[in-house]
């Protein structure tokens, strides 16, 4: 047992704290949302120049080799200031798929130019009937001339309007629902009958409806085997879960310090509201569900590489049920506890709010998860 | 002991309901369904429905233009008009600024302002809370200073919710800062929005919505004519404000018609291979909800049953429970539509954005605004007197803590 960070570990957490301070104010963050693209390239670029877009990845394809504590830090910091940019959808997601199910050639195309921050991808899986349903995918690819043909639309495809290109899930064989026969493929986002309709999610990240008509491929596009793919979606899924449940405890940690200066300065009946006792044990409940869903965003760092599927799947799925209850019980108390301010726009406490809410209802929600672990309880 | 409405409630049950169902516009019901905010125009569309029916003012007595229904008559006016679902009265004019003017009004105040508060002829607001004065309402710093048959009023509200829409404003404010105790010190003006020195500067919530508002007021001339009650007894009158009409504190209408929204939408949505509904966790989930709003219902009745043998003129301390209670269930009600709609709930689709640019809406139309009243609705445990401010009031008064 050893819940130390490593010398490396430490600098990487210093490093990030000191760019994010300098480049990810409340207000520098606004004008960032305001923006058309809504995050920043330039930035982008630093995070490149500053070794975190090749964090995840291999040394051998330019990347720093490094393992999920490494990104649960970056996550927990991103998290902290409410970063936009894509760094879920390229590193976390795309890498994972490209790591798991990519050949060599596909690995040492993309890996490399995603650690220097010239192409970005996006994880073009769910659609509008899914839900939470993993297997349930109605897009097709059809083989055809040697290739692919793609038919069908993805829904709520975080950062897909910007990707430059899209790991796609689509049906080989088998109905709707069914595990087997699920593919996946890398999708240039220019591709003649690819058209994407970007908007904001609630919390102000970007994400897009995808359509696919006749998307030809050439057969290099397959990532990973025919028909076999459920397992590598399980696992980028996965991936997500946990880079998220990091990303949460972040934004918490926020939103408790935000709190808990309230509770010092702000005075009613001539004395801070701090000074009731009611407030102190609120407080002291949120910090209670901060610990606990912080050990969980440990338990899925930790357990994102464990080979075991199942074991890796229980792990995360409690994860993800702690980490959504600590986020809401912590997020709607710094709302009650702010009175009126924390119901506005300008005041920074909601905005980190919608971040843990919109990331409860990704890859599963409470629910979804709680329910998967009943299914074992022996 | 009987748990059963009268044959007489019944009836009028169903009579509400006929008359909601054939006079509330189709397109207002179907927003609202969708989980829509009304708009201003919506909101004043029904009011004058309601009232053209001697309906509007469903609590003031007949003599002022309101139909003179028991309490009971008036929780299930009230209960299905937010099931429908309607556009919820305008409580400024019509629980708010209506009791008051019966109550403490002048001949004058109340020949004026309340046949125009019934038809939403003036839009009212409650300038109360300051930047400084929340909880702490008593705390309040706007001045008012006697000038001739004027008060000249200077400072800030904020929190004014739809100010923006408002003709006029109920307003505490500060006539005598040496009053030996805060509360003694507070008149209640009525203010016209439109008197030079007002200034309206909005504040957007976090759903993305302007509801809220900052008023600045700058030297503003109200005539005296316009105090309501004695000057420097505002406090008394405040109370009455915030005592007086507990019936729609609750809101369970709402709650309930955001469960059956909920189920609705469960069984069009899918949840491991199978429809939402089926799902016997989320069936619990619904089943929970349905016991608290039962217990909620009952609750609320035996408040207005007291309430009623009272002779109504005694605000009950039980009515925090209903106040802490539904504002809990309104939240989870909200949270239950949201994570019905799942990742579909998430983006901001736009779709009034769409229409207005031609387009075709992005996403399903039910998924279009089920997280933004979540959202909103954080605030109902914050306006109206804080939960936290309820449980305290709760320990004086029932538990003498
Ligand atoms: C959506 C919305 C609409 C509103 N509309 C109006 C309106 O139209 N007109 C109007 O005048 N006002 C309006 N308000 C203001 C509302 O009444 C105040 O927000 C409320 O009274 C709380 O005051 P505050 O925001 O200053 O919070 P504060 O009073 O500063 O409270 C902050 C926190 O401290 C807690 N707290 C404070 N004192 C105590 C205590 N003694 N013991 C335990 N806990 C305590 C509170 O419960 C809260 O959690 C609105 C508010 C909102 C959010």
């Amino acid at each position: 047992m050893d819940f130390d960070l490593t010398d490396d570990q430490r600098l990487l957490s210093d490093s990030v704290a000191k760019l994010l301070a300098g480049t990810y104010s409340f207000e520098q963050r606004k004008a960032l949302l305001k923006t058309p693209g809504g995050w920043s390239e330039a930035l982008w670029n630093q995070f490149a120049e500053l070794g975190l877009l090749g964090l995840p990845i291999a040394e051998e394809h330019g990347g720093f080799g490094g393992g999920p504590v490494d990104v649960m830090l970056l996550m927990q910091a991103f998290g902290r200031h409410l970063v936009l940019e894509p760094y879920l959808a390229t590193v976390v997601l795309g890498g994972t798929a490209l790591k798991l199910a990519g050949d060599a050639a596909q690995q040492g195309e993309i890996l490399p130019e995603i650690a220097a921050g010239s192409l970005k991808l996006a994880f073009a899986h769910s659609e509008r009937q899914s839900r939470y349903d993993v297997a349930d995918v109605a897009t097709t690819a059809r083989r055809d001339a040697g290739g692919w043909v793609l038919e069908g639309a993805k829904s709520v495809v975080l950062h897909g309007d910007s990707a430059d290109r899209l790991i796609v899930s689509a049906r080989t064989a088998g109905g709707q629902d069914e595990a087997m026969g699920l593919s996946l493929f890398i999708v240039d986002a220019e591709a003649s009958g690819l058209a994407r309709r970007g908007y904001a999610l609630r919390d102000g990240t970007r994400a897009a409806e995808v359509s696919l008509s006749g998307v030809r491929l050439p057969a290099e596009a397959l990532l990973g085997e025919v028909d076999h793919a459920l397992p590598v979606i399980d696992r980028v899924i996965e991936a997500g879960i946990a880079a998220t449940a990091a990303e949460v405890i972040g934004t918490c940690e926020t939103m408790q310090a935000m709190t808990l200066d309230y509770l010092k300065t702000r005075v009613q009946f001539g004395k801070p509201i701090g000074e009731n006792q009611a407030l102190q044990h609120r407080a002291a409940e949120m910090l209670i569900a901060l610990e606990q869903g912080r050990s969980m965003a440990m338990l899925a760092a930790m357990s994102v590489e464990e080979p075991d599927p199942a074991e890796r799947a229980r792990a995360i799925s409690m994860a993800k049920v702690g980490v959504g209850q600590a986020g809401r019980f912590v997020s709607q108390n710094a709302i009650q506890l702010h009175g009126g301010i924390g119901m506005t726009e300008e005041y920074a406490v909601g905005h980190f709010f919608r971040r843990v809410m919109v990331i409860e209802h990704l890859f599963g929600d409470t629910a979804t998860h709680l329910d998967r672990l009943a299914d074992q309880v022996a | 002991m009987d748990l059963r409405f009268t044959p007489e409630e019944v009836a009028f049950r169903e009579e509400v309901r006929a008359f909601i169902r054939d006079n509330l516009p189709r397109e207002i019901r179907e927003r609202m369904r969708l989980g829509y905010p009304p708009r201003k125009q919506d909101t004043i569309d029904w009011m004058r429905i309601l009232n053209a029916h001697g309906w509007a003012a469903y609590n003031w007595p007949k003599e002022h233009g309101g139909p003179g229904w028991s309490p009971i008559q008036r929780m299930i006016f009230n209960e299905e008009n937010l099931a429908a679902p309607a556009p919820e009265l305008l409580s400024f004019n019509i629980t708010m600024i209506g009791p008051v003017l019966i109550q403490f009004g002048t001949p004058e105040q109340k020949a004026h302002f309340l046949p125009r508060a019934r038809n939403l002829d003036d839009w009212w607001c409650q300038g109360f809370s300051e930047p400084g004065a929340g909880s702490d309402l008593a705390s309040l710093k706007t001045r008012a200073v006697r000038e001739g048959d004027d008060y000249v009023v200077n400072g800030q509200k904020i929190w004014t919710s739809t100010a923006h829409n408002a003709d006029w404003c109920f307003c505490l404010v500060r006539t005598n800062p040496q009053a030996a105790k805060r509360q003694e010190g507070i008149s209640f003006l009525l203010i016209d929005m439109k008197t030079p020195g007002i200034e309206v500067r909005p504040i957007i919530s976090i759903d993305g919505s302007h509801h809220l508002n900052e008023v600045f007021f700058t030297d503003v001339k109200v005539p005296v004519a316009n105090l309501v009650g004695e000057e420097n007894k505002g406090w008394t009158v405040a109370k009455y404000l915030l005592g007086n009409e507990r019936t729609g504190i609750a809101r369970l209408g709402k709650s309930k018609e955001r469960v059956r929204f909920a189920k609705e939408i469960a069984r069009e949505v899918r949840h491991r291979g199978a429809p939402l509904i089926e799902d016997r966790g989320f069936r619990q989930r619904v089943a929970q909800m349905e016991v608290d709003m039962k217990a909620l219902e009952i609750t609320q009745l035996r408040v207005i049953s007291a309430y009623a043998k009272a002779g109504g003129n005694r605000p009950d301390p039980l009515s925090s429970v209903l106040k802490v209670k539904g504002t809990e269930l309104l939240q989870a009600s909200s949270e239950m539509v949201m994570d019905v709609g799942g990742p579909q709930a998430m983006p901001i689709w736009q779709h009034e954005l769409a229409a207005m640019a031609n387009e075709p809406a992005i996403g399903p139309d039910w998924a279009a605004y089920m997280a933004a009243p979540y959202l909103m609705l954080r605030a109902a445990s914050i306006y109206g007197g804080t939960n936290e401010i309820q449980k305290n009031i709760l320990n004086k008064a029932v538990l003498g803590l």
